[in-house]
């Protein structure tokens, strides 16, 4: 038996003690890696999230990456420069007729057009319709038009990106005849779509025409044959600046320089109405440059003091559309000479006399940068469309080709959290709307209507939880028998374990319909059931003492049931006699009109019981645990004194206690904010601002779950979303760590007495 | 009455009521629960009505799903004419069935207008696999066009063919599921090794001709299993059925179509308990049918399953760990109280958070790099970078370490100093002292721990909607095919089956029976977890009691 063990310094042992201390070094390296890990990865969450939202918040930059001169500059007057998609050729139009196509980078000519005009014919006008469709007008000295469309051919040979430019002719290469007395057209509009186009012009002695041209594509050929239809209004117009037709091909607004527009409605094109008359400016400034928003709902005035507003009609008292200014934005002290506006985003760009370019965001009220790019009068801008580059020229032809970052214009302190005048909206408001299947569509990410649902939801549920869990807390920490406590406690543990989802499909498909049915008994049951059970106290009391011996005060909870049972049962009995009574047989029709207070079927109340239930328990367990923790020589000491049980509870018990119930109801409230399932299943998930039990709500969580699943990945609203989430996050974090923090001294005030 | 107030004893009472008003709730719940998931499969009798609906009698048959009283006043609102004195009107909600004919399959009679009711033995009711439930009488039996049995004969037939055509049917979802399902999966990734063989500039004719050797005979096989189905689907449609209904009309049901006939008014009470068993078992074993609204719901049970291993594999040695790490290994300062304070809130932490956490980072963060580095040849179909079940399974992992490191340090610090010590005493490592007397002493807590994440895993739909669960998985995560268990596929879960049954249906009142069995179910899986974690902790308490002592 001697030789089991090695001898102590053999080799044998000494590689056996070698093996050990490495294993036990191992074991404490790969324990504090994985456990650093763990903690690292939970603290990724917060990180990635920040990750995520970070970028809303970045101010966007721009630098000018070259600048030459304007291709055929010296030779002919710019009219209008335009990118296509990729922002690498840009095309020029220019009072000759020409079409030039060059490369963004550095200038050079790729490929000059000249329109095909009648011999003979001068260009007098010009007008570009929504940028979208590429397409520009000429109008010309004998009363014609030429409508074109500068078009890109993408191909790919050798899996190369190539883009080959090219002009066609939407409308056919023969010139549309607008005045039969071939008058010069001095202004001109022109919008196209499918169905038809529109072309707007004024003569030089100042008469309108309204050309309305109707589009039949043959089926044989591709050809488009065209109808036209022109109207005249009479009036003299001669000075107007400024004219321009929305795309819907509804309004047309003429603009003088003196800040006077007429506002025109045009959707009958032979029977055009005058809506208003209007003055933008105030007497010292003038309009120099007008030019509508994307989705062409709104005009943008910029004027000769350097200030850009925001115009579009809004319903007056007596229901007409008047043009109201929204806001203001300011460039700089000099004239605002041209306005561009995004394809796709409520944002836009101006550059002014002293060749300084501002970016700006509508929605989000924000001035997103401003920079001198130029010593000369910037003259024109233009933007790609995918609004990551502009093309800047001055008035002797020099061209700076801007690189533009700007990728969340959208968000901003105010566009989040502030009341935003949205297009179309008779009133600044809140709004959530984050997507619409329409393209130029003004997204509202207003966080304050889910915010505001989720405080209410969680409102609801903490009326409802808080009574319940906490004076059930008292009895089962302070009177109920222990044999009794013992069965509880589980109970209430299992109440906590209950999938969320099945409570609110309870809530959504059961409880709402039932509210629904039986309102009145269950508002009844609210007030009967408290009385019911003081009632019950008072008659025990008058009882003959052996009546009352027979049951401890420890095991009246169990006492109550069939009270409660019983009380529950008469109400609801009683709802059909009550309803008829006293609310005309239909609560809901009652409600709404005496009230004005609209019924939804999945409301506040629904949630608020529900969303309570999932509460209890955990309000009930943390503050039974601070109540049964209280040292038991305080409440001896009290009630040693010739205290009742009852003040003991209250002056000593529930005041020692009282961080524990704090941290307890802040707990639960960070649950009750946190919860997805039940909201969205138990309220109709629309985000309005009201803080009626009766109707509905959004919350945060429920926002996310709806929308997460469709928002396109690194989108501003993907990002907002992540930023609800951060926002969940933090908040739920913060009072739990409060909670946690208090209970943490509760603990150690309790070991200390 | 002063006295009274003084002592205290209405606000007892109060508080004693409160407790009673939650345990009625939790009661009541429970037993709501129970009671709607648990009649839904007994086999109702079928109820046949005349009815009086203006000034006509329709005649109306189907199962009583639900009464209820109304006040008359809501029915007159409703524009019914109604003459009557009483202010309460009972009316029944009739499951009909017969969509096909009538277009909806439920519908209200208002008990004033129920001119007679009866319950003949010979009513039927098909349970069919589209358009729900038939209920009529039996006339034929018909096989290739010719009637085979007729009157009182033609039930037992009825049933021999449904029982004929189920085998069938049976053999063919075999072989479309398991066989073709199989040559489907090996040709997918034929086509991606091609692909990557393109991919990496292998794609030599030899390599290409040896692909296509194995695509030819893939192709051969499934054509012979083609033409067997075929024959198979010959035989599966050759009967059918002809039944007329209460009203009157006649209709022609191929028996393929049909899961099951029965009679419940003429069944016996074991009838119906076997009846019922058996419904019972089709709910847990079998697919769904017709949207999810018919059929069993074993699908979301085994993805539920499947979730809940594989997040427990993960969550249990990362939380030990953790635990281990902060209470053994950590030294104790402000800053590890920081950490354990921070570790507790994280349970408190909105689940949709981590979900959110889960799509970004896990999803399209991971899941797009590992599809750019290992799987180029299937782009532009993402594999992982798109929701799925491990991705699901880490996100709940995540979501649940809390409740194990939690668990486990409560279990770490109930064992007594003196046992650290007499172990290092006797010259045992740390290690060694952990692995040997610390970790085994703390197994209960840890599998109190486990038990309670795998119950709040098993209960979470929110996180998951987000992240990998889908209404209706084509297959199942674990299949015969290489490599067996397909981590990247989206699964079913019983949660989310509740949510999107109930919700999204589009016939929540046929659906709503089932969703109350799947949530009686999810209930009692999680009620047992939960039961099980406080039996072995309070047994754990015992344990160390004597310790201590």
């Amino acid at each position: 038996m001697a030789n089991t063990l090695p001898p102590i310094d053999s080799p044998a042992s000494q590689r056996h003690r070698r093996m050990r201390r490495l294993k036990d070094i191992l074991a404490k390296y790969m324990i504090g890696i994985g456990g650093l890990g763990v903690i690292a990865a939970v603290a990724l969450i917060f990180i990635y999230l920040v990750y995520v939202v970070f970028p809303l918040f970045l101010s966007g930059s721009l630098e000018v990456e070259s600048s030459y001169q304007t291709p055929n500059s010296t030779e002919t007057e710019s009219l209008y420069f335009a990118m296509e998609e990729q922002a690498r050729i840009a095309v020029r139009f220019d009072n000759a007729g020409n079409a030039t196509f060059f490369n963004t980078q550095d200038g050079s000519r790729i490929e000059t057009v000249e329109a095909e005009l009648p011999l003979g014919v001068e260009i007098t006008s010009f007008a570009i319709a929504d940028p979208a469709t590429r397409i520009v007008a000429y109008g010309l000295s004998d009363g014609s038009a030429v409508v074109l469309r500068h078009n890109y051919q993408i191909s790919y040979p050798n899996d190369l990106l190539t883009i080959t430019p090219f002009i066609d002719y939407p409308l056919g290469t023969e010139p549309l005849i607008i005045d039969e007395e071939e008058r010069a057209l001095s202004k001109i509009s022109v919008q196209d779509d499918e169905e038809q186009a529109m072309i707007i012009a004024i003569t030089d002695d100042g008469e309108l025409l309204l050309t309305d041209i109707q589009k039949e594509v043959s089926f044989m050929s591709d050809e488009v044959e065209v109808e036209t239809e022109t109207t005249s209004i009479t009036e003299d117009l001669s000075n107007v600046d400024h004219m321009l037709l929305d795309k819907m091909m509804d309004t047309l607004y003429l603009a003088k320089a003196s800040g006077e527009v007429h506002a025109y409605d045009v959707y009958d094109p032979e029977e055009p109405e005058l809506i208003e008359n209007i003055n933008l400016t105030n007497q010292e400034s003038d309009i120099i440059s007008v030019e509508f928003l994307t989705g062409d709902i709104s005009l943008l005035v910029g004027d000769n003091q350097g200030n850009i507003s925001q115009w579009f009609p809004v319903k007056n008292e007596q229901g007409k559309p008047e043009l109201t200014k929204i806001r203001e934005f300011t460039l700089g002290t000099a004239a605002v000479t041209g306005i561009v506006s995004e394809h796709a985003r409520k944002g836009f760009l101006a550059v002014d006399e002293n060749g300084q370019l501002g970016v700006f965001h509508t929605t989000a009220e924000s001035t997103i940068l401003k920079q001198q790019l130029m010593d000369g009068v910037a003259q024109h801008v233009t933007i790609s469309p995918r609004a990551n580059a502009a093309l800047i020229e001055d008035d002797r032809g020099n061209m700076s080709f801007v690189r533009l970052h700007n990728e969340h214009p959208e968000v901003s302190m105010t566009s989040l959290w502030g009341e935003v005048w949205y297009e179309s909206y008779e009133e600044p408001s809140y709004v959530w709307q984050s997507s619409s299947a329409s393209n130029d569509f003004e997204p509202k990410f207003s966080l304050v209507p889910i915010s505001f649902g989720t405080i209410k939801a969680a409102f609801y549920a903490m009326l409802f939880a808080v009574p319940l869990a906490i004076f059930g807390a008292i009895y089962t920490a302070y009177f109920m028998t222990p044999k009794m406590r013992s069965m509880v406690k589980p109970t209430i543990e299992i109440m906590e374990a209950l999938p969320t989802v099945i409570l609110g499909f309870l809530a959504g498909l059961w409880l709402a319909p039932m509210l629904e049915q039986y309102l009145p008994a269950v508002i009844v049951l609210l007030l009967l059931l408290p009385l019911s059970v003081i009632a019950a106290s008072y008659i025990w009391q008058r009882m003959p003492s052996y009546i009352q011996n027979t049951v401890s005060e420890g095991w009246l909870a169990a006492l109550l049931i069939p009270l409660i049972l019983f009380t529950g049962w008469i109400a609801f009995a009683l709802n059909h006699p009550m309803e008829a009574w006293l609310f005309g047989g239909n609560t809901q029709q009652w409600l709404d009109r005496e009230l004005g207070v609209s019924f939804d079927q999945r409301n506040s109340l629904v949630v608020g019981v529900a969303m309570g239930f999932a509460v209890i328990p955990t309000i009930f367990s943390i503050t039974e645990d601070a109540i049964f923790g209280v040292p038991k020589h305080l409440t001896n000491g009290s009630l040693a004194l010739g205290a009742t049980p009852w003040q003991t509870l209250v002056r000593v018990v529930i005041l020692t206690a009282s961080p524990g119930i704090f941290s307890a109801v802040m707990i639960g409230f960070g649950r009750a904010v946190g919860e997805t399932m039940i909201v969205l299943m138990a309220t109709g998930n629309t985000p309005v601002m009201d803080f009626s039990i009766f109707q509905g709500m959004r919350t945060l969580s429920a926002n996310i779950a709806v929308e997460m699943p469709e928002s396109e990945v690194d989108s501003t609203h993907y990002r907002v979303l992540f930023l609800a989430a951060l926002v969940l996050f933090m908040f739920t974090f913060f009072f739990n760590t409060i909670a946690e923090v208090v209970r943490q001294r509760l603990r150690k005030k309790y070991s200390s007495l | 009455m002063r006295k009274w107030i003084d002592s205290g004893s209405p606000w007892v009472w109060l508080t004693a009521a409160s407790v009673s008003i939650s345990i009625i709730m939790v009661v009541g719940l429970l037993l709501l629960i129970a009671a709607r998931g648990l009649g839904h499969f007994w086999p109702a009798d079928v109820v046949t009505f005349e009815y009086q609906n203006n000034n006509q009698i329709v005649k109306v048959a189907g199962e009583i799903r639900d009464t209820e009283e109304v006040p008359a006043q809501r029915i007159i609102d409703s524009g019914v004419k109604l003459d009557t004195n009483e202010e309460l009107i009972s009316r029944h909600l009739i499951k009909t069935g017969n969509r096909d004919l009538y277009g909806i399959d439920f519908r209200w009679l208002i008990d004033p207008f129920i001119l007679t009711r009866a319950t003949p033995e010979e009513l039927m009711v098909i349970e069919r696999r589209e358009w729900g439930n038939f209920y009529g009488f039996l006339g034929q039996v018909k096989v290739d066009g010719q009637v085979i049995a007729e009157g009182a004969e033609s039930w037992d037939v009825l049933q021999q063919q449904i029982e004929k055509t189920g085998d069938t049917f049976s053999v063919i979802r075999g072989i479309e599921h398991g066989d073709i399902g199989a040559i489907n999966y090996s040709l997918e990734r034929l086509r991606l090794k091609q692909r990557g063989l393109e991919l990496k500039g292998e794609d030599t004719p030899q390599a290409l001709g040896k692909l296509e050797e194995e695509r030819q005979s893939l192709q051969a096989e499934y054509e012979g299993l083609q033409s067997e189905l075929q024959t198979h689907y010959r035989e599966l449609n050759r009967a059918s059925l002809v039944a007329e209904t209460f009203d009157g009309k006649i209709l022609e049901i191929p028996i393929s179509k049909t899961v099951q006939a029965y009679r419940p008014n003429s069944m016996s009470v074991f009838g119906k308990v076997g009846f019922y068993l058996g419904k019972v078992w089709e709910f847990v074993s079998d697919e769904p049918r017709e949207a999810n609204t018919e059929g069993g719901i074993f699908p979301a049970i085994f993805g539920t399953v499947m979730m809940v291993i594989i997040m427990a594999i993960l969550v249990t040695p990362f939380g030990v760990v953790a635990a281990i790490y902060l209470r053994e290994y950590a030294k104790q300062g402000p800053i590890i109280r920081m950490v354990r304070i921070a570790v507790n809130n994280l349970a408190g932490v909105p689940s949709i958070v981590y979900g959110v956490f889960g799509l970004g980072f896990f999803v399209y963060f991971l899941g797009g790099n590992i599809d750019a580095l290992f799987f180029p040849e299937s782009a532009p179909a993402p594999t992982f970078g798109t929701p799925g079940l491990l991705w699901a399974s880490i996100t709940l992992a995540l979501l649940t370490v809390p409740v194990v490191i939690v668990a486990t340090e409560e279990g770490l610090s109930r064992i007594p100093k003196s046992i650290r010590e007499g172990s290092l005493a006797l010259g045992a490592t740390k290690a060694e002292t952990l692995w040997r007397t610390i970790i085994p002493m703390t197994s209960p807590a840890i599998m109190t721990g486990l038990i309670l994440a795998v119950a709040r895993a098993a209960g979470e739909v929110a996180p998951l909607m987000l992240v990998g669960v889908v209404k209706l998985a084509p297959t199942l995560p674990l299949d015969g095919n290489f490599p067996f268990l397909h981590l990247d596929r989206k699964f079913m879960h019983l949660g989310f089956h509740i949510y999107d049954v109930g919700f999204q249906s589009p016939n929540v009142e046929a659906a709503r029976p089932l969703v109350y069995a799947t949530a009686l179910l999810l209930v009692l899986v999680i009620i047992a977890l939960n039961l099980a974690a406080i039996a072995i902790r309070n047994r754990l308490r015992e344990k160390y009691k004597s310790l201590e002592q």
